[in-house]
């Protein structure tokens, strides 16, 4: 397990090849990758978080995603600081035997990160970005 | 005890932490007692509707109470990913 929060861009090939090393029993690996989208006034934005809480709260969100989900092996990584358009902002990387497991949990681990992971973005010359409705309904369905 | 100010409840409020000493038995309490400080609460706290809360770094709400509490944290809803 590892989650990491850092202002550093990381390697998602390497995260990968890290997460395959020395063992041949995972059939799935997923791999969901955020990016900076391009906006039309200004591309750039910075990504506040808290710093502790941040941490406590995504590996709570891999605490639970292992707990449902027959994971062999999960990984998060989140971005903080300035970051332009085409920028990657998080990664999650989920393993297991069979694809719906690894599939699912990479789902869920976004859905929840989304919206329980103290981090919020502000655009250049357009100010925090609102929370959407659309973040709160996705929880919904694993319930 | 110490609290934290997130996003634009930090840059309303004009700081990122500060310690706050109390008797306030409640989120809820504490928030009044900052509104009545100064109009830049007020005008912070003025929609709650708009702000979640933290105890101890863990997601609460208004009602949480604070004794024995060390940092109380308040900030907009999250918009991570």
């Amino acid at each position: 397990m590892s989650v990491l929060v850092q202002e550093a861009d990381f390697d998602v090939g390497a995260e990968m090849a890290n997460m395959r090393a020395g063992r041949a029993d995972i059939g799935a690996l997923v791999s969901f990758t955020g990016l900076v989208r391009e906006m039309p006034n200004g591309s750039e934005m910075v990504l506040e978080h808290y710093p502790g809480m941040t941490e406590k709260a995504l590996q709570k969100i891999d605490a639970e995603a292992r707990a449902r989900w027959a994971l062999q092996d999960c990984c998060i990584i989140h971005r903080y600081g300035p970051l332009e358009a085409g920028a990657q902002i998080v990664l999650v990387l989920t393993a297991s035997p069979h694809r719906k497991a690894a599939f699912e949990a990479a789902e869920f681990i976004m859905d929840f990160l989304k919206s329980r992971a103290p981090f919020w973005k502000k655009e250049a010359g357009q100010g925090w970005v609102d929370a959407r409705e659309a973040d709160e309904t996705a929880l919904k369905r694993w319930r | 005890m110490q609290v934290l100010y997130f996003a634009w409840l930090r840059e309303r409020i004009g700081l990122p932490k500060e310690q706050v000493e109390t008797e306030a038995e409640t989120v809820a309490d504490l928030v009044l007692e900052l509104k009545s400080r100064e109009p830049r609460y007020a005008a912070a706290f003025e929609d709650m509707s708009a702000v979640r809360v933290a105890v101890d770094q863990e997601l609460t709400d208004l009602d949480a109470p604070l004794k024995g509490v060390s940092e109380v944290a308040f900030f907009p809803p999250m918009t991570g990913g």
